[in-house]
């Protein structure tokens, strides 16, 4: 497939095992900048996995062994010597679960800016109602920011998790099935901020709803058990797939 | 023939039912009533000792002489606090650290590896802990009051402070690795999506998540010190006096009633007193259990 | 290297640290009790009763505590089983409706849980002198008994309360009674869970000596009925501590290694069971 937009994020000979699975095979992926990305595939494909070594959250899973290399912006993200943490701010993560952080609905977008060292008061107040803005929460909290983030809604978490993220200003925005756990209509929320949210970001979306998937996707990555199978714009993939497994995929289509 | 046999069995299950019901109620009842029967039981013996002087004399009387009929609490109580709070400085803090490394930074072997050990710590005896202090920490703190400057024989409040430590520090870690273990991994990733270290993440977020898991692990440490009888009464030298530092010796109400009470129905109103003395112990640890309770759910995050 | 990754760095060797010196002290402590136990340790300290002599490092060994704890936590585990199997059962299948009267139990259990043992002594001790007993195994049995019982009924919820709803569901719609669900689908599904329950108990009753200090009484002979007296290990060991004699202060180490390796016995069962349990009952989730 030829990429004719400049890649922000390129995976070269990623492989992950896990003691008794080779969960990542051989992974050759760049992603767009500015564009919907969508990893599709059957549950326990191995897509999660994906997602979560782009910045390196499976270093909490010790039993993991990754090789290979990612870029972003030219940084390898799995090298050793890496400061993670400073990566990890590239990336926002949106996850199958929302998991506000045990404190107000106020530090949890401000969290990310004390993390990066901006404590200036009026900045923090600005920034943070920025970005409720921008996930479409500050009408819904503006007047309890300072109550516990566990009382909203599941939706509102969720939303609340896509401001925590974009607080920490990152280039790319990582989603893990974000809206498996939601109602319909805050599902529909969600969607229609990351179609706004694109203009500025980079979205990597993992799901297993090929509608989602036609609904958001500019570019599709289909896999199937840890292989890329096939992957380019969603038009060629889901209308015009050319691999037998993505036809099956797609004509059983959900 | 065949419905005769089957409404007869019908009938036993149905009676087998109502007699286990009533046993299992019975249970139920009798494990509800026993607080109230311990509270009782031990203020009708407190009784006499009440009716002979009031209370507040009791609880704050400094004087302690049972031949007299002098019994004044406030040294015992002023020893129990002091050990338990020795205990807890000891141990909460140590206790957390230990948590934190086993479950957040060392490798996941080592936590399958401890666990049975800590499990196994947790159910030795008090009174082992109570002859290794007797062998080990009287010493040690005898060596380190003369690096002071202050001589002391070892049995001391600072011994039954560091014994009821070492004592309470399994059941505690136990819990606060449990604490630990139980949030959920998606909270870790979010900190660290953020940008955070590993230290910033639990520091920002798993403690104050597990805040309340944490202060109810202190708050068994704090009842366990409290109460522990058999390995304080070792080490802590028993002397009716209020220490002035704690290389000095101190008197736990625990160790008030194990002492005395081969002698107590020897002289009038010493019995009652040592009677009292459970009530009070009974009171305060259950107050303090309610008490914490109610605070944790009240803060709870 | 910045001051984040310092600070990072500085919290993971403290906790290291704190880690290590934990481990060791509480190695130093199982070191000390054997280092002075096994001199003193001798096949007639686990077969003889105290002989004459004794109590000033003459012959004998501490048979009767071994045999009168046994006895005294045996009976008391045994008399804590026919509450606590039943409340705890009762509690999650009869009661599973009411769950705010269920964590108010629980909390009452709880804290009888945190009551100190020397205060159960105490109220055991008031309990002989209303029915006229005197110190002896019963009244010993019936003090651990009431202590452990919480213990016992909470440890045994906490494995009840993992099995699923839909077992009770299921059980009740192939027309079982609450006591058959109670005690031929639950109590059998969590037997091993209930067996570990009961040893921690037990464990517990065996190492307490502050329950037993009024109530049991202390011999040098083996009981022969539940009315007489009947010494205990953690009571012999604390004795023979208090004695101005070296050679029974020794003993008395030696005595602590058994009444250790007992505990150490039993805590490994439950622990092999439990994790017997786990290998058999696992479903891939955990």
């Amino acid at each position: 497939m030829v990429m004719t937009e400049t890649p922000i994020i390129r995976i070269r000979d990623l492989n992950v095992h896990a003691p008794d699975n080779h969960i990542l095979k051989n992974i050759h992926l760049d992603i767009p900048k500015n564009k919907i990305t969508v990893l599709l595939g059957p549950s326990g494909c191995g897509k999660t996995t994906l997602l979560k070594s782009l910045n390196r959250l499976t270093d909490l899973y010790p039993e993991l062994k990754i090789k290979g290399n990612i870029y972003i912006d030219d940084d390898d993200i799995l090298h050793p010597e890496r400061d993670v943490s400073q990566i990890r701010q590239k990336m926002g993560l949106l996850s199958q679960r929302p998991y506000p952080l045990p404190m107000s609905i106020f530090k949890n977008v401000a969290y990310g800016l004390k993390l990066k060292g901006i404590t200036k008061k009026d900045e923090v107040e600005r920034r943070v109602q920025e970005y409720l803005k921008k996930a479409a929460l500050w009408d819904e909290v503006k007047d309890r920011l300072h109550s516990s983030a566990e009382q909203l809604s599941i939706g509102q978490q969720q939303r609340l998790c896509l401001a925590r993220g974009l607080a920490v200003n990152p280039e790319v925005i990582l989603a893990d099935e974000p809206t498996s756990a939601l109602d319909p209509v805050s599902t529909q929320m969600i969607e229609h901020q990351f179609q706004e949210l694109k203009e500025e970001y980079t979205i990597v979306l993992v799901t297993h709803m090929l509608r989602q998937a036609r609904r958001l996707a500019d570019y599709v990555v289909f896999i199937y058990y840890g292989k890329i199978i096939e992957h380019g714009p969603v038009n060629e993939v889901l209308d015009n797939p050319k691999e037998e497994l993505t036809k099956k995929y797609v004509s059983a289509g959900v | 023939m065949i419905s005769a046999l089957k409404i007869k069995q019908t009938g036993s299950r149905f009676w087998v039912d109502r007699i286990s019901t009533t046993w299992m109620l019975a249970g139920l009842f009798f494990i509800l009533v026993v607080p109230f029967a311990i509270f009782l039981g031990l203020l009708i013996k407190a009784l006499p000792l009440l009716y002979d002087q009031s209370l507040w004399a009791i609880l704050s009387g400094t004087e302690w002489s049972p031949m007299r009929g002098n019994f004044g609490f406030l040294p015992f109580i002023v020893g129990s606090v002091l050990v338990t709070v020795l205990a807890v400085c000891f141990s909460a803090p140590t206790s957390l650290m230990a948590a934190i490394y086993i479950t957040q930074f060392a490798p996941k072997r080592f936590l399958k590896l401890v666990h049975p050990v800590i499990d196994i710590l947790a159910g030795i005896p008090s009174v082992i802990y109570g002859v290794w202090g007797v062998l080990t920490i009287i010493p040690l703190v005898a060596g380190l009051a003369s690096w002071f400057g202050i001589s002391s024989t070892g049995y001391s409040i600072l011994a039954g402070g560091i014994v009821l430590a070492v004592m309470s520090t399994p059941y505690v870690l136990n819990m606060l690795i449990e604490v630990f273990r139980s949030m959920p991994i998606g909270l870790k990733e979010a900190s660290l999506s953020l940008g955070s270290t590993y230290w910033e993440c639990i520091k920002h977020v798993l403690l104050r998540k597990g805040l309340s898991g944490i202060l109810a692990a202190f708050a068994l440490g704090v009842s366990n010190a409290l109460g522990n009888t058999i390995a304080v009464l070792m080490v802590v030298g028993n002397r009716v006096q209020f220490p002035s530092n704690v290389f000095e010796a101190g008197y736990p109400i625990p160790a008030l009633i194990a002492n005395n009470y081969g002698e107590m129905m020897s002289i009038p109103l010493y019995d009652s007193a040592l009677m009292f003395a459970a009530l009070l112990l009974f009171v305060m640890v259950t107050f303090f259990n309610f008490a914490s309770r109610y605070f944790i759910q009240k803060y709870e995050v | 290297m910045n001051r984040k990754s310092l600070e990072e760095q500085f919290f993971r060797r403290l906790t290291q640290l704190t880690t290590v010196l934990l481990f060791v002290v509480l190695t130093w402590i199982i070191a000390t009790i054997l280092y002075r136990g096994i001199p003193a340790m001798s096949w007639d300290m686990i077969t003889k009763v105290p002989q004459g002599g004794f109590y000033f490092g003459k012959e004998g060994g501490v048979l009767n505590a071994i045999i009168g704890s046994f006895y005294l936590a045996g009976g008391a585990t045994l008399c804590a089983i026919f509450v606590s199997l039943p409340v705890a059962l009762f509690m999650n299948i009869h009661l599973v409706k009411y769950q705010s009267f269920l964590t108010r139990i629980r909390l009452l259990l709880d804290i009888l849980w945190g009551v100190p043992a020397i205060v159960y002594g105490a109220f055991g001790f008031t309990l002989m002198l209303y029915f006229g007993l005197r110190a002896s195994l019963l009244a010993g049995i019936i003090t651990v008994a009431i202590m452990i019982c919480p213990i016992m009924i909470r440890a045994m919820d906490e494995v009840l309360r993992t099995i699923p709803r839909g077992l009770m569901e299921a059980s009740y719609s192939l027309g079982s009674t609450r006591t058959e669900t109670a005690f031929k689908i639950y109590a059998r599904k969590a037997l091993p869970g209930l067996t570990t329950a009961v040893l921690l108990a037990l464990g517990k009753g065996i190492g307490d000596a502050a329950a037993v200090l009024f109530t049991a009484g202390f011999t040098d002979y083996i009981p022969e009925n539940l009315l007489q007296p009947t010494a205990t290990l953690p009571l012999s060991i604390f004795f023979q501590l208090s004695s101005p004699i070296e050679a029974v202060r020794e003993r008395a180490y030696a005595a602590a290694i058994i009444l250790t390796v007992i505990i150490l016995l039993f805590s490994l069962t439950g622990r092999g069971i439990s994790t017997l349990y786990k290998k058999y009952s696992a479903n891939g989730n955990d």
